[in-house]
């Protein structure tokens, strides 16, 4: 029970830390974790936050489940889940009842607007980060294109949208990967 | 009965945004069009809360989303429970699927199939996210009332939104700073 609270003590300090993005959580995790406890070794982490990426859920959130559950089992990963994300329930729900008051007066409704835009051109900035590491060649810029279409154009859900990417994901690179395996026995028997 | 949607809504997304927490932005889209629960300007209103309060982006978003879903119709109490629902959800597909994962990571990492899969799905957030973007953009930009020459565009924002990212792309400083700098001039200029 001690090691439990304890690990979500740990998490409840690591996720008030966390400010923005599940990258911005990496540092505080090697000197919490890696460094001060060495409850895991960076490489671990780092393996965590590629697992994290490309599975379902926040990447955040999937890294505490990972680190709590090596520790501690089933357990474990509950409480470091809770922990992580308990200072966003506090924070939050202070701050979404404080903002309710004054959401008529005219001088938070005009911060607001400007900070809509701010929204905006920081989305922009998340998108090419994305596009960077995300495209790579024509097919990932078709599908990426053919999201779009299907979600804009037809209001293709989310849902819809990704369970087709991923299918189509396996075929075409089962596709692609036989190709090049010809090409290269081709080479090789000249 | 709203409560329930609330969970169902986000278990869904929990279940199938992947790539973390500006994935889950489509689908809190789509709650917006399909629930009348908040407005797309409300949305983003959260999302900059979001990125400007401790913890991860989208829990801080599933937290102010529920809170602002139970508290519509029950007050702060329904808010508080509203926001620990959602959460709860966004958390619980990963939970369980992550501790099945961690007994075969290694053989999960190097699994061709896995691989595969997940290889078109960076592409197809993007799509989805510049669809998002866009939803969010039309009403800051475009003046809803009165369409003549020059008032069918809002420039103040137009002119804002180029500086600032102007300034994310060239000093690239924490996030914090460009929402601040956005308040600041909306307040001086009277968006």
């Amino acid at each position: 029970m001690k090691t439990l609270l304890k690990l979500y003590g740990l998490f409840f300090k690591i996720g008030i830390m966390t400010f923005g993005g599940g990258y911005a959580m990496l540092p505080i995790l090697e000197r919490e974790l890696a460094e001060k406890r060495k409850y895991v070794t960076m490489e671990e982490i780092m393996d965590y936050f590629a697992v994290g990426q490309c599975t379902p859920g926040i990447i955040a959130v999937n890294t505490a489940t990972f680190i709590g559950f090596k520790r501690k089992g089933v357990l474990g990963g509950i409480f470091a889940t809770v922990g992580v994300v308990t200072p966003s329930l506090i924070i939050i729900t202070l701050l979404a009842s404080a903002l309710k008051l004054v959401a008529h007066n005219e001088i938070v409704k005009n911060a607001f607007a400007g900070i809509s835009v701010a929204v905006c051109a920081l989305i922009v900035q998340a998108i090419l980060k994305l596009v960077k590491s995300g495209i790579k060649d024509a097919l990932t810029f078709g599908i990426a294109l053919a999201s779009f279409s299907a979600s804009y154009f037809l209001g293709a859900s989310p849902i819809i949208v990704i369970l087709i990417s991923a299918v189509v994901g396996v075929i075409a690179k089962s596709i692609l990967d036989k190709a090049e395996a010809k090409k290269k026995n081709k080479e090789e028997a000249k | 009965m709203t409560f329930l949607l609330v969970f169902w809504e986000f278990f869904k997304t929990g279940l199938f945004a992947i790539g973390g927490g500006l994935a889950t932005i489509p689908f809190l889209m789509r709650m917006a069009e399909n629930h009348n629960w908040f407005t797309t300007e409300e949305l983003s209103n959260m999302i900059a809360v979001s990125e400007s309060t401790p913890g991860p982006i989208g829990i801080n978003m599933a937290t102010y989303v529920g809170y602002s879903v139970g508290s519509e119709s029950f007050g702060v109490v329904g808010g508080i429970l509203g926001g620990i629902l959602a959460t709860t959800a966004l958390v619980l597909p990963s939970l369980v699927i992550i501790m099945i994962i961690a007994g075969f990571l290694q053989k999960f990492r190097q699994n061709s199939l896995i691989e595969k899969t997940f290889f078109c799905l960076r592409p197809a957030t993007i799509g989805m996210l510049a669809v998002s973007l866009i939803a969010m953009m039309s009403p800051l930009f475009f003046n809803p009332n009165g369409c003549g020459y020059f008032e069918c565009f809002n420039l103040k924002a137009i002119l804002l939104f180029a500086a600032l990212l102007f300034g994310i792309l060239k000093f690239k400083k924490h996030p914090i700073i460009y929402l601040a700098i956005g308040a600041v001039a909306g307040i001086i200029f009277k968006f």
